[in-house]
């Protein structure tokens, strides 16, 4: 068996001391980070990606992405105890979990959120494994002008992610992919926007982005009001769920993992997209339907297990296409390029330790996550008395070291006043980030490809239509479109959501 | 839903048309190039026309039809205070080292909070200070020096 050989080799890099040691390390911040509002998952990665650029390249990919899934847990533990999502996926298990923390049934919310979460990702890896190769193959065809359809259908994809309306998501978008061109053109070399600076001929840096946007105009939301959260958490017992709750959540738990594992594939946030979906799901077949947003178990199960999957299974448009689905991807990318990785589907072939070691790292740490979570919760609800006055100057502070030293340049630290300042002022007119991140990072490819898919035919711009591959996934990008602007269908969409609410 | 104007839409689209439109405008100073071989103005000219309609379409969308954002308060002293933090960073820490770099910068940050008092302050930056120092220099090697230049050693 091919599959098992593969795992085997992955289990013997990922069991390496060194290995599991930074995945712990990586799944305990994550978990910390993803239970603290106000520091999300992206600027986390993006501030600790200079330390890595020291480790072995699967060292530090293993502890990147464990901050990332560890984030996700994390989000739900306060999304559950305090009414407080961490994390954007985490809204939804807000709404059931945290009515059943009132009721007195933290723990067994708490367990369904970890049963799921433990279920889903390892089936994920499991799908993750399969699925990733065959694809790998099917990407070593693609070309230019297929390249170019797929990332402009992450894009369009990647406007799930935003809550407010389709058309400014699509601004943020192309904003994003426009803030992209900033420094040397690829193919001509000629400087571009760069104000005779020669700090900015290398382009934005990707991190100083990541930190204006998701750390500092965070923080400045955050100072806006500052109440003190007053933590009203009663004692977490009886973690163990009863007979009944385990039968009401198997259900919720497979359906959900099977969709997260789906909609986690789509580049471009699938994960928020598949704990909503799941919710809606579950409350659409469930014969107790006024119990959801009082407290029903199978609206903390479902989602979260989607979640969790959708998060194992985004590493696959990364690891087979060097594709991010999501911003904390994005940066991911650029720790496989410094330690000179293309991400793509040469990885696979190239570089089997570093590709199944990967995933097998996630399953230890789910099994990690899963042992971390449980009997330390006290000491997680414990860290959200960390008054903000002390947490926020440590993020600006680590912020702006980290950025410098990728380069030591003051230009990085600029750029974050500047970004911190723009996406604070576009998130107050009602503009999310992550659209503009994803632009932002995937603009220089699909430029790249734009002119190279149109130089190899000679100019002729109907090449992206008369290529299959290239015809389908454009013709999905149009249909997701239409689905996110045309008013009628988003008419029915506010619907769902708002049930949902 | 209610019809009304959104200061929020009009802002946001402003600065859509306002970035855009600087972008269409440098990227006309660059070579076009022809579709077979595109230069390297043609593809910013291109997403810069497309940022700048998407900002009109807002704009005027809200000005019909907005979405109903409130805008909140603007926390001035917190952002003036950061915004100078980061920058006095960026400016310092190659003359005047890591050390007094980073206080200056966690003492400022950490004023920006509004109901802190100065001594509060002080001990907080000092920590972070420490913090950092170990974290980054200590614990990472980099390579900044402690004091720089600046201070005469």
């Amino acid at each position: 068996m091919e599959l098992l050989d593969n795992l085997a080799l992955g289990f013997s890099t990922a069991l390496l001391v060194q290995n599991v040691l930074y995945c712990f390390v990586g799944v305990l911040l994550g978990t910390a980070v993803g239970v603290l509002p106000g520091i999300g998952p992206t600027a986390t990665v993006a501030m600790l990606l200079p330390i890595t650029f020291g480790f072995e390249p699967v060292t530090a990919l293993i502890m990147l992405a464990g901050i990332y899934y560890g984030a996700q847990y994390g989000g739900s533990t306060t999304a559950i105890l305090i009414n407080l999502p961490g994390e954007s996926s985490a809204a939804v298990t807000a709404l059931d979990g945290h009515q059943m923390a009132r009721q007195g049934r933290a723990g067994a919310a708490l367990a369904a959120a970890a049963i799921g979460s433990f279920v889903a990702g390892t089936a994920a890896t499991v799908v993750l494994a399969v699925a990733a190769p065959p694809l790998a193959r099917i990407a070593l065809a693609f070309g230019p002008a297929e390249y170019f359809s797929l990332v402009l259908l992450g894009l369009i994809v990647s406007i799930a992610l935003a809550r407010g309306t389709a058309l400014k998501a699509l601004a943020m978008i192309a904003l994003g992919v426009l803030l992209g061109t900033v420094g040397q053109d690829i193919y001509t070399g000629t400087p571009r926007f760069v104000f005779d600076r020669r700090e900015l001929y290398g382009g934005i840096d990707f991190v100083s982005v990541a930190v204006g946007m998701f750390g500092v105009a965070e923080i400045l939301r955050n100072l806006e009001d500052e109440r003190t959260r007053t933590a009203i958490v009663s004692r977490v017992r009886n973690l163990w769920p009863t007979r009944e709750d385990r039968r009401r959540i198997v259900g919720p738990i497979l359906r959900g993992t099977g969709l997260g594992a789906a909609l986690g594939v789509l580049p471009g946030g699938g994960h928020v997209l598949a704990s909503f979906t799941s919710y809606a799901v579950e409350k659409r077949i469930s014969k107790r339907r006024q119990e959801f947003g009082n407290g029903a178990i199978e609206g903390v199960a479902g989602p979260e297990s989607a979640n969790n999957a959708a998060a194992q299974t985004s590493f696959i448009p990364l690891l087979t296409l060097g594709l991010p689905a999501h911003p904390v991807m994005a940066l991911m990318v650029g720790a496989f390029i410094v330690h000179g990785i293309t991400p793509g589907p040469n990885v696979i072939t190239d570089e089997p330790e570093l590709f199944w070691g990967l995933i097998a790292s996630m399953w230890i740490g789910n099994v990690l996550l899963v042992l971390l979570n449980l009997p330390l919760i006290g000491f997680w609800v414990r860290m959200l008395r960390i008054p903000y006055q002390v947490l926020f100057p440590m993020i600006i502070l680590f912020a702006a070291i980290g950025t410098y030293s990728l380069g030591f340049n003051a230009y990085d630290v600029y750029a974050i006043v500047f970004f911190g300042i723009l996406g604070y002022v576009l998130i107050k007119c009602g503009c999310e980030p992550a659209p503009l991140l994803l632009g932002f990072v995937l603009g220089p490819l699909l430029e790249e490809n734009l002119r190279r898919a149109l130089i190899i035919s000679r100019g002729d711009a109907s090449v992206f239509l008369t290529r299959p591959i290239s015809a389908v996934l454009l013709a999905l990008a149009a249909a997701a479109l239409a689905v996110a602007v045309l008013p009628a269908i988003r008419r029915r969409r506010e619907i769902v959501f708002a049930e949902d609410e | 839903m209610e019809r009304r104007r959104s200061f929020p839409d009009v802002l946001a689209g402003g600065i859509f048309v306002l970035i855009g439109g600087a972008f269409v405008a440098g990227s006309l100073g660059y070579e076009l190039g022809t579709p077979l071989r595109m230069g390297p103005g043609a593809f910013p000219l291109l997403v810069g026309a497309a940022v700048a309609a998407l900002g009109l379409a807002i704009a005027v969308k809200g000005l019909v039809a907005g979405e109903v954002v409130s805008f909140g308060p603007i926390p001035w002293r917190a952002i003036a205070l950061i915004v100078l933090a980061v920058l006095f960073f960026g400016l310092t820490v190659r003359g005047l080292g890591f050390v007094p770099a980073s206080a200056v910068t966690a003492l400022l940050t950490t004023l920006a909070g509004s109901r802190v008092r100065l001594l509060t302050a002080v001990a907080v930056a000092a920590g972070l200070t420490a913090a950092g120092t170990l974290v980054f220099v200590v614990g990472l090697q980099l390579r900044i020096p402690l004091w720089g230049p600046w201070l005469g050693f």
